[in-house]
């Protein structure tokens, strides 16, 4: 029998507030897809990092085919044939997407070659990538790229996935398995770290299943069902949402006929978008990151007020100069895609956090505008315990939670204000399944409440189980609505494309 | 060997050890400096950290050079803190001098003693004008605060010149470049009688306690923050951005326009070409030592208060070049700025030899 490719032996790492590693082992074959399940904190990051030597354990060692390991750096474990693509991208936003790749090569390669071969590796993986953008112009769905293409550049040995497909489009993430699949039947070994159950049972052939940095299980999830993998992840089944039955109301937000060009030159312009959100209906809006989502959001927000004239109305009015601050007042509130730094400072308390979309009721008259600590530690406090996010409390600053918790107290800031429209980006991006079950509980209970909502998701998954009604948006285009009942998985992947047709039934 | 490791969170102890660390290291290299030039390191280190405290005297001295920093750096650290690099507190601070004191030439012994509060007005509105300018063109033409604020310093030296040698120059002053002696009735109210120390320092102190409350009790210093830290949460939020930098940049040219006004109308008296004395610089780094936070910008004030009358000291004392001043401001900032490293990374020693 040959040694495995990788094998991990009764890894433990602690940190000073926590024990991220105990005693994990795992072993992965040449040429398998291996599966690293669990939940957001469950510890798979920790391990990744591990085995790609950025991180030292403290206990148990690491082999790569049978040596144990002396990786000390991401050098030498590229040097072994050791690839990853991390969930956070690590990219220089200045420079070019050939450039950045460039810049994790050795030096023997000429940019022009490196810009060839980046090309044509992305065109070999159905990855659409311009080599010569800059990469601040890039969405997240295209950063991500990016480090795809970059870690499959180095030939590599084994090759460490993490979450790889939230960005991709159905039939993207379904080549993207094509060829994962063919990169195995080379030789290359995978580690495929992710919390979509059905992808892991579809594509690997054998899944650890991590919680609460232990392994919780070694399965072959071809065997197993979504139900058993979820209890194995969360001790727990998520719980079923039940069907939505009632009807929608009057129109709550308008759009008509909104088209904006671009400053940046690799923005997307909006063209000729229009859309009615109704009181007590979610519309999803779906589509591949970078089709002119941020654009359309930054309209509705109020972040971007150079929207034409009578474009964006609220209730019948007019809105489309109004700031942020001005829509809130009547009932408007947004959940951004970025958490940090958009949705909450990252250096400052979740207390102070509250007021930057809650400071009308609890911040004193102008002009001294009195901001009353207690208030606002209260006002957290509360988001805390209703939404259930894991911090140290009021006080601990928003950087310090896990993206999950972060976002939970984003959401239940917004939920929180008794929104009449409520906007969201990525609900539950980069959250573990156990969070993003209860956020989009939150989300079906305000819109049974009367909330009128859209949420803009790259997962499709999500979109079918919460929205009532779906548009797709492509290259600054809106298709018509479908119902969601009457959509399937084919048909809005092929919207994503911009493939529609402009009488399909409203 | 020793290596840099990046810490899970940035430690709140070294946020203030670092600079006490780094006062630390001034005065090791302090040292260093006073036996290369063949003095006495102890009486060297005297002069600056022991000679500004000994007595009352000195004590009020050092308050009287304390205050202008403290209320300069107040300012400055609103200004970094919403992201804003006023480095021209020098020229604000000399346009406040030259308001207040063209308001104090034109009274004479028959004026009120409210006048007091016109001279200290009239420092902050020509501070708030030349920091206006800064925004002004930051705003309409996007023209980098850094460089303009900057620049303007050497104009504000230059009007000052210009009216000290020119129109405003005392006819009886055996033509030196000086105005006349302001009148009595616009002298800043003394706190004692027979030392030089006055009001000045009580509204300092004041001050720092309003920029506590301004920054962490009101809407307005909590938004000019957000702007710093996360411009795009303040966009979300629906923050001004333009708004926070006028905001950030008349704060800070009204409080060093108002400490030039407290300084020509309190202990000098009369306008000169000396009355910028890099007060406006050495108040960032009070602003930078003192954590960008009001009370730890009080004792910067005083550390850097007492360089410069250990520099002063040490030249009259030990027969050392009064640059000496500078070179510790200048160490002080310079081994903050490596000692912060501290707060973000730890020192880890590896087991390769």
């Amino acid at each position: 029998m040959t040694a495995p490719r990788l094998e991990v032996r009764h890894v433990t790492k602690r940190y000073p507030s926590v024990v991220a590693n105990s005693d994990v082992s795992l072993s992965v074959a040449p040429g398998e897809i291996h599966a690293v399940l669990g939940e957001n904190g469950a510890g798979k990051s920790t391990l990744m990092k591990i085995i790609y030597g950025a991180v030292k354990p403290d206990q148990g060692e690491v082999l790569v085919d049978g040596q144990p390991s002396r990786i000390r750096n991401p050098q030498e474990a590229r040097a072994l044939g050791i690839s990853m693509v991390f969930q956070h991208f690590s990219l220089f936003e200045t420079v070019t997407v050939a450039e950045n790749i460039w810049l994790g090569l050795d030096r023997s390669h000429s940019l022009e070659s490196v810009r060839e071969r980046t090309a044509q590796k992305a065109r070999e993986y159905g990855l659409d990538l311009e080599p010569d953008r800059p990469v601040h112009s890039l969405s997240v769905g295209e950063r991500q790229r990016v480090e795809i293409v970059r870690a499959l550049l180095t030939e590599p040995k084994l090759l460490i996935l993490d979450e790889p497909t939230s960005v991709l489009t159905p039939q993207a993430v379904h080549k993207l398995f094509v060829t994962l699949r063919q990169l195995a039947a080379t030789g290359c070994s995978i580690l495929y770290i992710s919390h979509k159950l059905d992808e892991i049972r579809e594509l690997c052939s054998q899944c650890t299943v991590m919680r609460g940095g232990k392994v919780t299980g070694s399965v072959d999830p071809r065997r197993e069902s979504n139900a058993s993998l979820s209890r194995l992840m969360i001790g727990a089944e998520p719980p079923q949402h039940a069907p939505h039955t009632s009807s929608a109301g009057e129109v709550a937000l308008a759009v008509r006929s909104l088209s904006l060009p671009t400053p940046d030159p690799f923005g997307v312009a909006l063209h000729d978008i229009s859309f009615e959100l109704r009181v007590g209906e979610i519309v999803g809006i779906a589509g591949v990151s970078g089709n002119g989502q941020q654009e359309l959001l930054a309209v509705l927000s109020g972040e971007q007020p150079r929207a034409p004239a009578g474009s964006v109305s609220l209730f019948g009015r007019d809105m489309s100069g109004r700031g942020p601050r001005l829509r809130r007042r009547e009932g408007l509130h947004f959940v951004p895609e970025e958490r940090l730094g958009r949705g909450a400072v990252p250096g400052m308390t979740l207390a102070s956090n509250t007021l930057l979309t809650r400071a009308r009721h609890i911040v004193g008259k102008p002009p001294l505008g009195w901001v009353a600590p207690r208030a606002t530690a209260a006002l957290a406090a509360d988001i805390i315990a209703r939404f259930q996010v894991k911090a140290g409390g009021p006080q601990a600053e928003a950087k310090s939670l896990s993206g999950g918790n972060l976002q939970k107290f984003i959401v239940g800031r917004e939920i929180g204000a008794a929104p009449k429209v409520l906007i969201v980006a990525q609900p539950t991006w980069g959250v573990d399944v156990g969070a993003a079950a209860q956020i989009r509980g939150e989300l079906l209970a305000l819109r049974d409440a009367g909330c009128a909502m859209l949420v803009v998701s790259e997962e499709l998954d999500e979109l079918f189980e919460i929205c009532d009604r779906l548009h797709v948006i492509a290259k600054g285009r809106l298709s018509p609505s479908i119902a969601t009942r009457d959509a399937s998985v084919e048909r809005i992947g092929e919207w994503m494309s911009g493939l529609w047709s402009e009488a399909a039934p409203c | 060997m020793l290596k840099l490791e990046a810490r899970p969170e940035a430690s709140r102890f070294w946020r203030i050890g670092s600079p006490l660390l780094a006062l630390a290291l001034t005065v090791l290299i302090g040292v260093g400096i006073f036996a290369l030039m063949g003095k006495d390191p102890l009486k060297g280190l005297a002069v600056f950290f022991w000679e500004p405290i000994k007595s009352a005297y000195a004590l009020s001295e050092l308050a009287i050079k304390a205050t202008p920093l403290l209320l300069i750096a107040l300012g400055l650290s609103v200004c970094y803190r919403a992201n804003v690099w006023n480095i021209g507190a020098e020229g604000q601070f000399v346009l406040g001098a030259i308001a207040g004191g063209g308001v104090a030439l034109l009274a004479d012994g028959g004026s009120p003693r409210v006048i007091v509060f016109a001279v200290l007005a009239a420092g902050v509105l020509g501070g708030m004008l030349w920091a206006g300018i800064v925004a002004l063109l930051r705003d309409r033409f996007n023209a980098n605060e850094i460089l303009v604020s900057l620049m303007l310093v050497y104009v504000a030296e230059l009007v000052l010149a210009y009216l000290v040698y020119g129109p405003w120059k005392d006819p009886q002053g055996y033509n030196f470049p000086q105005t006349r002696m302001f009148d009595a009735v616009t002298q800043i109210p003394r706190l004692l009688k027979g030392s030089r120390i006055n009001v000045g320092v009580l509204i300092a102190l004041f001050g720092a306690l309003g920029m506590w409350l301004y920054m962490f009790r009101t809407f307005g210093g909590f938004q000019l923050q957000v702007g710093g830290l996360a411009p795009a949460a303040a966009r979300y939020a629906g923050f001004s951005s333009r708004r926070a930098l006028w905001s950030a940049l008349l704060i800070s040219g009204g409080m060093a326009g108002l400490a030039g006004a407290i300084e020509v109308a309190g202990p000098i008296g009369q306008l000169t070409p000396h009355v910028p004395v890099g007060y406006g610089f050495a108040a960032i780094i009070v602003a930078f030592v003192g954590r960008l936070h009001p009370l730890g910008c009080v004792f910067a004030a005083i550390l850097l208060s007492m360089f410069y009358i250990g520099g002063e000291l040490a030249q009259s004392r030990l027969g050392m070049p009064k640059a000496l001043t500078g070179v510790f401001q200048g160490l002080l900032l310079f081994t903050l700025l490596a000692c912060d490293t501290l707060i973000g990374y730890r020192i880890r020693r590896t087991g390769r030899a």
